[in-house]
């Protein structure tokens, strides 16, 4: 296909410049342009999650949305939670209360739970489950997933405990 | 001077620790290598069109316009591919078997909506898709084959015409007297229970990617597998190629539950065309793929009924079961896989002297059915657990009382059931009281009391089973498959930079076995856990594989890591005795050190490994010996895993939508490796047992048109849906398995589905209503309480009249 467009964004703080076809999603252009494969795709319908990412600063669905419209944007992806020789809190919490088993739905879990954590109270766990209602994982049962995230949101709360 | 030395027993351990896992900071950082992550250079993409009939013949096909389109480099059909891999076929030992070829696009006719019938190699998975548009076949429709039991009649419109039936397997167990039984028993009870057709639903869709190395006359394929050593040697045969220039790696894998466990034609397609076209190439499946493509589970129609003496003892069970396993029979498991072991558990953990069963596998014009967390069991599960309630309510007893009555005492093992199946010494009837106890089960039954006194729908459900795990070389996981499934290699190695790596042909695809193995090779050396790396899922790395299944890893691998470890061990102390100029009872291994005992003499592995290696002189030339071993394990029988499930729900009036409250399971695992890694397992065995119980479907018309295609219509649970869990563990006896491990794997999805539609019954007792179709989707439900309450309004008429 002809008809390359320039897309302009910013990925975890990065400029990025590239020429891409309008119809190539935004999960393609993140793993297969750029990349960063630690996006995931599970269903390419919005309905798995995998794929979540963070699109000025609020979370998207790569698999539904083409790279051109990202134009202008801030993105986001797991990569820019933090590297694996120095996770972020969030991340710690994760393996902590062992939140991930195959890591194929984790990425998109974290990119969830982060947005959950900084937006909203999370007073209880049917709060924290509802907020995590659009990913779906298959391995955990989401329990320890739940207390993963009631812990980084704790912790957030009260840094010093 | 001899000080006592400290025993193995009496170190820290790291098994049964809660030790956190190798594999996650890797993962956490999106720095895990799934196969669609790699994209060596010069890649091509494969995309297949599939077939859109149920049942028809390729009457033609035209492919030219699709080679034509931009960016294609090829586009092949079955004709194409002919003489270039012999067909495999999955043999099997029982008589009345047929099997069906494996092929790597249908050829001649195509048997169910999601068949590859056409690849089209290209420069991008979007340029392939572009060309599948032009792809034109002419299909004559078959009759489809869609109802099980039509299709096991002698009029069905066949399948696989060469066979001359549909029913690929046919089986009968038998033992003791059942007739007799049956007409002497006080009760009896049965039903008709059907499991539902579902999918398994990993996360990370299928994917594949082949390189051939013409240099080498070698093929690479990583696959998104559970079973790399099964695909190694299944494609050795087709390609005719050994196992040195055909290596199948799993890296890291998105859960499988089965779905990623048997050898799929596009492994195969891919592995050809790499030959062929002397590129890289690579398919990655979408979600319409795998909800048509990847093997299914379960769908069951299982016929039973028990008959009990006047105290609600279990005399005997009969049962007659009709499995649809699709459209071929599985490579390498079987179409008995399934339907055969229901057959094989419905006995459950109970003392059933008279059983009767015949079984049959049928084939039907849809995705072929495979292999799925549980196996048989959660169908096996359903059914006899069901019969339990049944009969606790005709004989007025509590469901708990009537199964402490039937279970197998400890007195009573090892207890061969009536199918053959020997259970050795489990915690029946420890699961059930702990799992009580916890629950709080009397004042559940108050609870519900009240519910009921206030017109609520609320239901307790108990289920108990057991399980064969770790099953070694006398049997076959699948039940007559001639491949021997009962065995592990590891090999363990010091390095002469102290460096541990212990591979095992187990694939971990989320089960965390590089952490527990390493556990269990760390307390077996002496060694620290952070010096000890597992390599897994690569079938260069042991001599003979097979996979991760059946609950088999812990059990199988790290029986087999300890042995070559405690070789291993040996051979540094014998090094450590030369060079610490100490007897070698007297050296103990401790957290990567070899110490003399009572002394401060000490070197670590790191020295003694560059002393036996690299430096001169140090050992005696000849007593220098590599410090690597390689074992293999085979705990021959295989071990019991039990446990009881209690589920409590409540049932929406309005909606029908269930709600399902604390959920507790006391299960017994045997040793530990590691206690957050075994509540994950049964945690996520559970979730997907709630998905079986109340919402996943796959659905097929009339056509043979799967209606549950997208994640949309196919509905796995969410986090509301799966109910906050707790997991008792109940250290009983161990086993005699090296390391004293069962296999806990697949527990939470069979015990879950029963303990549902136990609770679902309870719920709705006071109509009448007893549940023996999962899923219980709100649909079902309603249809069910508004006959009951139909039939209550006719009596309540008729006895105003």
């Amino acid at each position: 296909m002809s008809g390359k467009r320039l897309v302009r964004m910013t990925v975890n703080g990065s400029p990025v410049e590239e020429a891409v076809e309008p119809r190539l999603l935004l999960s393609d252009f993140l793993r297969q342009v750029l990349g960063l494969t630690g996006t995931h795709v599970g269903c390419e319908h919005g309905v798995c999650g995998a794929c979540t990412v963070r699109v000025d600063g609020s979370t998207a669905r790569a698999c539904l949305m083409f790279a051109v419209q990202a134009e202008g944007c801030r993105i986001v992806t797991v990569e820019g939670l933090g590297p694996a020789e120095a996770l972020s809190p969030l991340q710690e919490a994760f393996r902590e209360h062992h939140g991930l088993q195959c890591g194929f739905c984790t990425p998109g879990m974290l990119m969830t739970a982060l947005d959950l954590i900084e937006k909203y109270p999370l007073a209880s766990d049917a709060e924290i489950r509802e907020g995590l209602s659009g990913n779906l994982c298959r391995c955990t049962g989401y329990e320890h997933i739940v207390a993963a995230v009631r812990a980084a949101a704790q912790r957030r709360r009260e840094p010093s405990s | 001077m001899t000080e006592p030395v400290e025993t193995l027993a009496a170190r820290p351990k790291s098994v049964g620790a809660r030790v956190r896992r190798t594999e996650d900071p890797r993962l956490l950082a999106g720095q895990g290598r799934y196969v669609d992550d790699l994209a060596p250079p010069r890649l091509l993409h494969v995309a297949f069109r599939r077939s859109d009939m149920s049942h028809a013949r390729i009457r033609g096909l035209d492919l030219e316009a699709a080679r034509g389109a931009p960016g294609v480099v090829a586009v092949v059909a079955a004709a194409d591919l002919e003489g270039l891999a012999k067909p495999l076929v999955a043999a099997s030992r029982m008589a009345s078997y047929h099997g069906t070829p494996l092929r790597p696009l249908a050829e001649g006719k195509v048997r169910f909506v999601g068949e590859p019938v056409v690849a089209v190699a290209a420069e991008s998975r979007y340029l392939a898709e572009d060309a599948l548009e032009l792809v034109d076949i002419d299909f004559e429709p078959l009759g489809t084959v869609i109802d099980p039991e039509a299709a096991a009649a002698g009029d069905a419109p066949l399948l696989h015409e060469e066979i001359g039936t549909n029913v690929l397997v046919e089986r009968r167990f038998r033992r003791g007297e059942p007739e007799a039984a049956f007409a002497a028993a006080a009760h009896r009870v049965g039903g008709s229970f059907r499991f539902r057709r579902k999918s398994p639903g990993a996360i990370e869709n299928r994917a594949c990617l082949a390189e051939w190395d013409a240099g080498r006359g070698a093929l690479t394929l990583h696959s998104a597998s559970g079973i790399p050593g099964i695909v190694r040697d299944a494609l050795s045969e087709a390609l005719d190629l050994p196992g040195h220039r055909l290596r199948v790696v799993a890296p890291d894998v998105g859960g499988s539950f089965g779905g990623k466990g048997s050898l799929y034609p596009e492994e195969i397609l891919v592995s050809l065309l790499a030959r062929r076209l002397g590129r890289p190439i690579k398919w990655t499946s979408d979600r319409l793929e795998d909800l048509t493509a990847t093997s299914q589970a379960f769908d069951e129609i299982v016929e039973a009924e028990m008959a009990l003496d006047a105290e609600g003892r279990v005399l005997a069970l009969r049962a007659e079961v009709l499995g649809d396993t699709g459209a071929y029979s599985i490579y390498p498991w079987t179409a008995g896989l399934e339907p055969v072991q229901v057959v094989g558990f419905l006995p459950g953990p109970y003392r059933i002297e008279h059983y009767e069963a015949h079984v049959r596998a049928v084939a039907t014009s849809k995705a072929p059915t495979g292999p799925y967390r549980g196996v048989g069991r959660p169908a096996a599960v359903f059914a006899t657990e069901r019969l339990m309630d049944l009969a606790a309510r005709k004989l007025g007893l509590d469901p708990k009382e009537i199964r402490l009555r039937n279970f197998v005492r400890p007195e009573d093992f090892p207890y061969k059931i009536g199918s053959g199946i020997v259970w050795d010494r489990s915690g029946f009837t420890e699961c059930l009281e702990a799992a009580c106890a916890r629950a709080g089960y009397p004042a559940l039954r108050e609870k519900q009391r009240q519910a009921r006194a206030e017109g609520r729908w609320f239901g307790i459900g108990l289920a108990s089973y057991a399980e064969l795990t770790g099953i070694g070389s006398k049997i076959s996981v699948a039940p007559g498959m001639p491949i021997n499934t009962g065995t592990e290699t590891a090999v363990v190695r010091i390095d002469s930079t102290g460096g541990i790596t212990a591979a095992v042909g187990i694939a971990s695809h989320g089960q965390g076995l590089e952490t527990t193995l390493a556990q269990v090779v760390a307390d077996e050396l002496g060694a620290r856990l952070e010096d000890i790396r597992i390599v897994q899922g690569d079938s260069d790395a042991v001599p003979n594989a097979t996979g991760t299944y059946a609950s088999r890893g812990a059990v199988l691998a790290g029986g087999a890591a300890i042995l070559a470890s405690r070789v291993v061990r040996e051979k540094l102390l014998r090094a450590a005795g030369h060079l610490l100029e100490a007897a070698e009872a007297d050296l103990e291994a401790r957290d990567g050190r070899v110490t003399v005992a009572g002394t401060d003499r000490s070197m670590s592995f790191r020295e003694i490994a560059r002393a036996v290696y690299s430096e001169i002189g140090r050992i005696p030339h000849d007593k220098r010996e590599e410090l690597e071993a390689t074992r293999l394990y085979d705990p021959y029988y295989g071990t019991t895993s039990s446990a009881t499930h209690v589920a409590t729900l409540e049932i929406d009036p309005e909606t029908y939508r269930v709600t399902l409250g604390a959920y507790l399971v006391a299960e017994d695992c045997g040793r530990i490796i590691n206690p957050m890694i075994v509540d994950g397992q049964v945690h996520g065995g559970v979730a997907q047992g709630v998905g079986a119980a109340l919402y996943e479907e796959v659905v097929y018309d009339a056509d043979g048109q799967n209606l549950t295609a997208s994640l949309v219509d196919y509905l796995i649970p969410s986090a509301p849906e799966v109910p906050p869990m707790t997991v008792l563990h109940v250290e009983g006896e161990l086993p005699a398995t090296l390391g004293g491990f069962r296999g806990m794997g697949e527990g939470g999805t069979i015990g879950a589905p029963a303990a549902i539609a136990n609770a679902l019954s309870d719920a709705l007792a006071p109509l009448g209503i007893g549940i023996d179709e999962l899923p219980a989707t709100p649909e079902r439900l309603f249809r069910l309480i508004e006959r009951a309450q139909q039939r209550q309004d006719n009596q309540s008429t008729g006895e105003e009249r």
